[in-house]
């Protein structure tokens, strides 16, 4: 049963990827872009962490944690080009 | 003396997260991450502005009632994302405010602007010296001391018991 | 335990979906960022939860915990840095948004030096 419900709720967050990703293809701007793909980055952890507990292996929540680091080191560095060039 | 309390707050913080990260089972790896807090506080400099945070009984009440109050926030911002998202004609009537703030620590500020961003249709957009610049997205009143009132006071409270 | 984990875990879903929606929908980059930042974070926070209320036998809540307080943290950064640079950008507001206090104060500061 909570086997089901957990699969279900993987299943809505990978349909909130593929929204994201058309946002990311439309986007008329670069912020809009980037906007899709931190959002992107986001569910994608929350997926990481659900792969690394029902694959068994817990190694990949160092995974989720460097992931996490990276986008966010991205997205600054990407506003910062935004803003004066890097 | 302030270097003294912003290095006890470091370390605290650096081992909370040590622990967190690492486990408590083998005991070199908790030396090791001893000898690594305590290399890095000593070449930095960044740390002190650790020293806004006060330490008394009033403030550390108030930090846990802080936590609290703004898990509440974030969850009302989410029920009011999802009811404009949902209905079908987009509710939004943006707009960019300034507000004013009273907090002096650079550190009340950053938490300051963090709680606005995740608070019901709120998101900082710049900060210049004591004015925020703030998209609000549903804008209902025009002058700055209104937009204050309505967005920023609610946390101000507690942030300004909390670092000064 | 693991029935009250699995349907936190379906709530957080749900505010991802939402976040996600909001992504798609908004119509300038100011509203998708509210939208993506405050749904995407409570759904991160309790998607996160929920798995680790499933699986409590394996011991590593801690590093769940430090994933949850990092997305607390750098989620809002992140934002805000994005919000100002594409305000530097010059990247306009949508037709339906009533004022912009930030261009009106630059508009007067550049006229102000010249």
């Amino acid at each position: 049963m909570d086997s089901l419900i957990y699969n279900i709720a993987a299943i809505i967050a990978v349909i909130s990827i593929v929204l994201t990703f058309v946002r990311m293809i439309l986007g008329p701007t670069v912020a809009d872009r980037i906007v899709a793909l931190d959002g992107m980055t986001i569910i994608a952890i929350s997926l990481i962490v659900y792969i690394a507990y029902f694959s068994n292996r817990i190694i990949y929540l160092d995974v989720a944690i460097v992931y996490a680091l990276m986008s966010f080191i991205g997205v600054i560095a990407v506003a910062r080009y935004l803003e004066r060039g890097i | 003396m302030s270097k003294i309390k912003s290095t006890l707050i470091g370390i605290v913080l650096l081992f909370t997260i040590w622990i967190l990260l690492a486990g408590n089972s083998q005991q070199e790896l908790l030396f090791g991450g001893i000898t690594v807090i305590l290399l890095t506080l000593l070449f930095q400099k960044k740390f002190l502005v650790l020293e806004d945070i006060k330490l008394n009984p009033k403030s550390i009440s108030y930090m846990v009632i802080f936590f609290f109050v703004f898990l509440w926030e974030l969850f009302k911002a989410n029920i009011d994302v999802a009811k404009r998202v949902i209905s079908p004609k987009l509710p939004i009537n943006p707009g960019i405010v300034k507000v004013k703030t009273k907090l002096k620590s650079p550190l009340g500020r950053a938490f300051l602007a963090n709680s606005i961003t995740l608070t019901p249709g709120t998101l900082t957009v710049e900060m210049k010296d004591e004015y925020f610049y703030i998209h609000w997205i549903d804008v209902k009143v025009d002058d700055i001391e209104g937009a204050t009132k309505s967005i920023v006071s609610n946390f101000e409270k507690y942030l300004e018991v909390i670092f000064g | 335990m693991p029935l009250l984990g699995s349907i936190i875990t379906l709530i957080g879903s749900i505010f991802l979906f939402l976040g996600a929606l909001g992504i798609f929908r908004m119509p300038d980059v100011y509203n998708r960022m509210q939208a993506g930042t405050k749904a995407t974070t409570l759904g991160t926070i309790l998607f996160l939860l929920g798995i680790s209320f499933g699986h409590a036998e394996c011991g590593c809540l801690g590093k769940i915990v430090i994933l949850i307080l990092f997305v607390i943290f750098t989620n809002p950064v992140s934002s805000n840095a994005l919000a100002r640079a594409a305000h530097f950008a010059g990247i306009k507001l949508t037709k339906r948004s009533v004022k912009d206090d930030l261009g009106n104060d630059n508009l007067e500061n550049k006229g102000g030096e010249k």
